[in-house]
């Protein structure tokens, strides 16, 4: 029961990153391999922001700095919405045309700049990150029930935040007129083209979202673990991108899905067999996927209502 | 002047050269349409025109202004639209919004006029606003190409192929709604393999042969001619 509480709150971290593989693989079939770093990064903006807040050391403060909080966040979405926009910008855009392989090359390059960065920046140590949030237990001190079942803030946290924000995500591409264009980019670009769609600026704003969600994701990510570190982007880019493809990459609504169930896996997996089984079960689900379904739970479709 | 002129054109796809030195003219209020066999180079005029193709010599000029500097994505503000070969309608999309998509260049919001115009000409889609654009049959998926480019309230409508995989009565029908629309205003270049469907609606045409055109008249001369007979109306 524990596990199945922590399954779904990191579920919701992993469905935002796991959000931005498959808004970019939706448009231009990119298996953007640099998003988990660009979600590490994030983490170490918040920190970075909070410590200049006056935040950075704070163990179980009194009053939560909500405002502190507030500025994180938009510093970290702000952050990583543009630099996902440069990277495509400067490693993707003029290999639109070339073979698959060559832009999930650059992907990977951009991937190995982003890691170095953060090697630069917060060193080679995990980082710890400040514990902001009231310690508060709904289960035990709202019920009064003494189980092993937590069910804290810091959830109420991460999913009062990632709930609306995939909300909005759906809203965006389901009724705007940006939303729209990308779906018609995203099925066919050259006809898209031919709408009048300006479709640079469409896959643009996509990384963007993609980038902003990966930001939000950032924050909670910190406040809920309490530590980061340079390679954190591998194991949940790992996490993402195989929950991306397990709801069938390029659909949105199946990578949200899809989130959640790796989440829940994944801490079933560390709950009753062991932590070090845990990038073992992502693993394998990835490769089972890929073998027996590789069009995942609900196909590719970006194009369908969010 | 004519309103669509396309001058010396010569596309290429790679080292290829499909089209070699082509020009035509399209005058307000005409229907003009392009025959020829398969290859023939039709597909590649219309994608040349519409800008996802660019001419390696010669110009494409909408209303005196050369349109082979303009982006792809600025050509249907200069007045063009294309409904291409095979259709290419947003398929998971619905059928509502893949009109709303044939408008999303023009800057006036107010598409009621537009959305009944269409829905006159094409009364079933009316019926499938809302479905899935890919779950329309072959014909509905015609119509919604031709209603979507509509949409964007050309002065030239690009049309390739709309009879392509389509039974005979509806290839009559969408027949007898492009002329409908061609009467209400709208000038049309019209590709198509059908030439007699063609030349039966057409003011006038141009046969187009291996990237050449070798033969352009009125419409009735064209059908009338001994080679056209032969070579696309199926006759001996
Ligand atoms: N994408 C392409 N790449 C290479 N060659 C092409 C391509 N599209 C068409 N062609 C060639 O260009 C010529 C003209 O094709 P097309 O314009 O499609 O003819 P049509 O529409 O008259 O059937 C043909 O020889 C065809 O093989
Ligand atoms: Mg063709």
């Amino acid at each position: 029961m524990a596990a199945i509480v922590i399954g779904i709150t990191n579920g919701a971290f992993i469905a935002l990153i796991a959000l931005g593989y498959t808004l970019v693989y939706g448009i231009i079939e990119l298996i953007n391999f640099a998003h988990g770093d660009l979600f590490m990064l994030g983490t170490f903006v918040c920190l970075t922001t909070l410590t200049l807040l006056g935040f950075g050391t704070e163990v179980g403060v009194s009053g939560t700095p909500w405002w502190a909080l507030v500025i994180a966040i938009l510093a970290a979405m702000i952050f990583c919405g543009v630099l996902n926009m440069l990277a495509e910008r400067v490693a993707y855009r003029r290999l639109r045309r070339a073979p698959r392989l060559a832009p999930l090359i650059s992907a990977i390059g951009v991937s190995f700049i982003f890691v170095n960065i953060g090697l630069f920046w917060q060193g080679p140590t995990p980082r710890r990150f400040p514990d902001l949030l009231p310690q508060y237990d709904f289960v035990s001190q709202l019920f009064g029930l003494h189980t092993l079942v937590r069910f804290t803030f810091k959830d109420l946290f991460v999913l009062a935040l990632a709930i609306p924000l995939m909300l909005g995500l759906a809203w965006v591409i389901r009724s705007t007129r940006m939303g729209k264009a990308m779906r018609a980019v995203a099925q066919d670009s050259e006809m898209a083209l031919q709408m009048g769609i300006d479709v640079d600026r469409v896959i643009s704003f996509t990384f963007v979202l993609g980038g902003v969600l990966a930001g939000a994701a950032a924050l909670m990510y910190g406040l809920y673990n309490n530590n980061t570190v340079f390679t954190l982007g591998f194991a949940a880019g790992l996490k993402a991108f195989t929950a991306a493809v397990l709801g069938g990459i390029g659909n949105v609504t199946g990578a949200a899905l899809g989130g959640f169930v790796l989440g829940l896996l994944a801490s079933l997996t560390v709950t009753y067999a062991g932590g070090q089984w845990e990038n073992v079960g992502v693993f394998s689900l990835l490769v089972i996927i890929l073998v027996f379904k590789p069009t995942g739970l609900l196909g590719q479709a970006l194009g369908d209502r969010a | 002047m004519a309103l669509l002129e396309v001058d010396g054109v010569h596309t290429y796809y790679g080292n290829i050269e499909a089209l070699k030195g082509i020009s035509l003219t399209v005058e307000q209020g005409e229907i003009v349409t392009l025959i020829g066999s398969n290859g023939a180079g039709k597909t590649t005029t219309l994608r040349t025109i519409a800008g996802v193709l660019r001419p390696r010599h010669g110009t494409v000029r909408m209303a005196e202004r050369d349109l082979t500097k303009v982006p792809a994505n600025q050509i249907v503000r200069m007045g063009i639209a294309h409904s291409p070969e095979g259709r290419r309608i947003f398929a998971r999309m619905s059928v509502k919004e893949n009109l709303e998509m044939g408008a999303y260049a023009r800057n006036d919001r107010d598409l009621t006029p537009d959305f009944e115009r269409v829905y006159t000409l094409f009364p079933r889609i009316k019926e499938r606003l809302r479905q899935r654009a890919g779950t329309l049959s072959g014909g509905e998926q015609q119509m919604l190409a031709i209603g979507r480019a509509l949409m964007a309230r050309p002065k030239v409508l690009l049309l390739d192929e709309p009879s392509m995989g389509l039974a005979p009565v509806l290839v009559e029908l969408v027949f007898k709604t492009i002329q409908e629309i061609n009467v209400q205003g709208m000038t049309v270049l019209l590709v198509e393999q059908n030439a007699h469907m063609a030349l039966s609606i057409a003011h006038r045409g141009y046969v187009l042969q291996t990237g050449k055109i070798v033969l352009t008249d009125t419409a009735p001369k064209l059908a009338a001619n001994e080679m056209v007979r032969k070579a696309y109306l199926g006759e001996e």
